[in-house]
């Protein structure tokens, strides 16, 4: 596992060389404020329509910095030729998966817990309220959804030629999922398509991770149990994915 | 520093720097051009954000408009809502208390989601608001404070900005500021920005002199305003429809009500005559009628002027 480590620490230090982290910041923190900053009829407690928006934006941008992070792992150390002295190391190939996944995970969760802390900031403040375990669940169950994700990217890194083609059809495919995912069986049975049925039990649901919808309406906290079924859910998905990534990387030619 | 960002990244920072000083000082600003002093242009109540809705969208904003007044009623049952693949009720909820209906927070007529369909359907409901409530009755843990309806107040606003002519964002804005949020003064801005937009409609006339009635009890004032909005009423060109039906009704029996508690008994009778003829319960008002005519022969006649 120390090979791991060792490999995840590097992609954590590359998420704060890179800029996008702070870019995408920058942007969620201009636009909330701004929003925060207009006022109703001269009341200065409506504070709703700004976590739905900042909420949003947090979504939009740990997908980015997620997907962008990962996609570029692998061939990237391949373009640079740096895999195989890392290969060498003696590093497996599973290994180096592996670290990757980890390197990506956390450093989105790092972003993450800085996005949220802005959030915690900016919405506190204004409404004088700090639903603190609300936040812990919807922080811990987005998180568990970035590993699900990342592990996707890494597995399409593997597959698609270059990191900007998988990042598009990543994004799109996370888009139609979170739009669509959970209606793919009404779809199916309303216009006699079997297909959607299948692919509503096959994908990867994102409706189990994304509180944004509570913690504007302030419905308080979900049962325990079932985010801990959410999180054995994506458990299950991530190590399909890794295991996926592991399984087409230890037979990819690595000379490019 | 400055090499290692992408130029994207310059230009999608430098888009949103720009946006954001624009919003903040725009509004500031806007009179400049076009009046003397700040002061005289909210006046004459020209907005900012209405012109730069308007520049910026066209007539086109109007189709926004009824989205962002959708919003406030998914805001008003706490994020609660059907999307685009369920069925939609065609009444909003959060139009029923300005229409003088009664709220249904607790009915399970909305209940649109029904049974869980498969174990992903069921799992997926903890995760997403799963009960039909009101904002202004306890929301969704049934502990809020009924203020906090402040929260819809934001999308009303701005439906009104994108479409001036839609007179439900006006009366229902000023219903929840009045009866809910305790603030008259704010109710009336913008019920007298929908009158600026809107000269001639009765039911914002209507609308004004509840206000007058309710909160200020201004009777006179809200006399005049009702008999106003009643001559606007009578000059529209379709009054058969159930919804200008309705509007006279209202206005009618609320005149009828205001004569009776001032004791003006032969007024009150004429103008629930009046709403007889559009009443879809004609039977109640005349049982209204009955009892003020039981009033009006039991009170003492007027003394007359005798010379000793």
């Amino acid at each position: 596992m120390r090979n791991v480590f060792a490999i995840a620490g590097v992609v954590i230090k590359e998420l704060y060389r890179r800029k996008d982290f702070y870019v995408l910041f920058v942007l969620t923190a201009l636009i909330t404020l701004a929003a925060a900053a207009v006022h109703f009829f001269h009341e200065p407690n409506i504070v709703r329509y700004v976590k739905d928006l900042c909420l949003l934006l947090i979504w939009i941008a740990a997908w980015i910095i997620t997907i962008a992070t990962a996609a570029r792992q692998i061939p990237m150390e391949r373009e640079s030729r740096t895999i195989f002295p890392l290969l060498a190391k003696p590093v497996t190939r599973g290994q180096v998966v592996l670290g990757k996944f980890f390197g990506c995970w956390f450093a989105s969760g790092i972003a993450l817990l800085f996005f949220y802390l802005f959030f915690i900031v900016v919405t506190g403040s204004r409404e004088h309220y700090w639903p603190i375990m609300e936040y812990v669940q919807a922080i811990l169950l987005q998180w568990v959804m970035l590993g699900m994700l990342t592990a996707l990217t890494l597995w399409g890194s593997i597959i698609f030629a270059a990191p900007s083609s998988t990042v598009t059809i990543v994004l799109v495919a996370i888009f139609t999922i979170w739009f669509l995912g959970p209606h793919l069986r009404r779809i199916g049975i309303e216009d006699d398509q079997p297909m959607f049925s299948v692919a509503y039990f096959i994908i990867p649901h994102l409706e189990f991770f994304d509180l944004r919808e509570r913690l504007v309406g302030d419905w308080g906290l979900v049962p325990w149990g079932a985010c801990g079924l959410a999180v054995l859910y994506a458990a299950a998905y991530t190590g399909l994915f890794l295991l996926l990534t592991w399984l087409g990387f230890r037979r990819k030619n690595l000379s490019t | 520093m400055m090499k290692n960002v992408s130029p994207y990244y310059w230009l999608a920072f430098l888009l949103t720097a720009s946006f954001t000083m624009a919003t903040l000082f725009v509004p500031s600003a806007e009179w400049w051009n076009n009046a003397p002093d700040e002061k005289l242009w909210q006046q004459n109540g020209s907005s900012a954000s209405d012109n730069a809705f308007q520049m910026l969208l066209g007539d086109g904003r109007k189709m926004f408009a009824n989205q962002f007044f959708v919003m406030a009623d998914v805001y008003f049952h706490s994020g609660y809502y059907p999307s685009i693949f369920d069925e939609h009720e065609k009444d909003l909820d959060v139009a029923a208390g300005a229409e003088g209906k009664a709220g249904d927070s607790d009915s399970t007529s909305d209940d649109f989601l029904g049974p869980p369909q498969d174990w992903i359907d069921a799992l997926g409901r903890n995760f997403e608001p799963n009960k039909h409530t009101h904002l202004d009755a306890g929301g969704a843990t049934g502990n809020v404070k009924a203020t906090a309806v402040e929260e819809i107040l934001p999308w009303l606003k701005l439906s009104a900005e994108m479409d001036p002519q839609k007179i439900e964002t006006y009366t229902v804005g000023a219903y929840f500021l009045s009866t809910v949020l305790k603030q008259p003064n704010r109710a009336e801005e913008f019920l007298r920005e929908g009158l600026r937009n809107n000269p001639e409609n009765c039911e914002l006339l209507f609308a004004m002199g509840r206000l007058d009635y309710e909160d200020y009890h201004n009777t006179n004032l809200a006399r005049n305003v009702w008999e106003l909005a009643f001559k606007k009423w009578e000059a529209l060109d379709v009054k058969t429809n159930e919804e200008a039906k309705l509007t006279c009704d209202e206005i009618t029996v609320n005149l009828g009500d205001l004569e009776r508690a001032a004791g003006n008994y032969p007024q009150a009778i004429h103008w629930l005559e009046d709403a007889q003829k559009v009443s879809p319960a004609p039977e109640a008002l005349q049982r209204q009628i009955d009892e003020i005519k039981v009033e009006m022969s039991a009170q003492p006649a007027a003394p007359t002027n005798s010379i000793p």
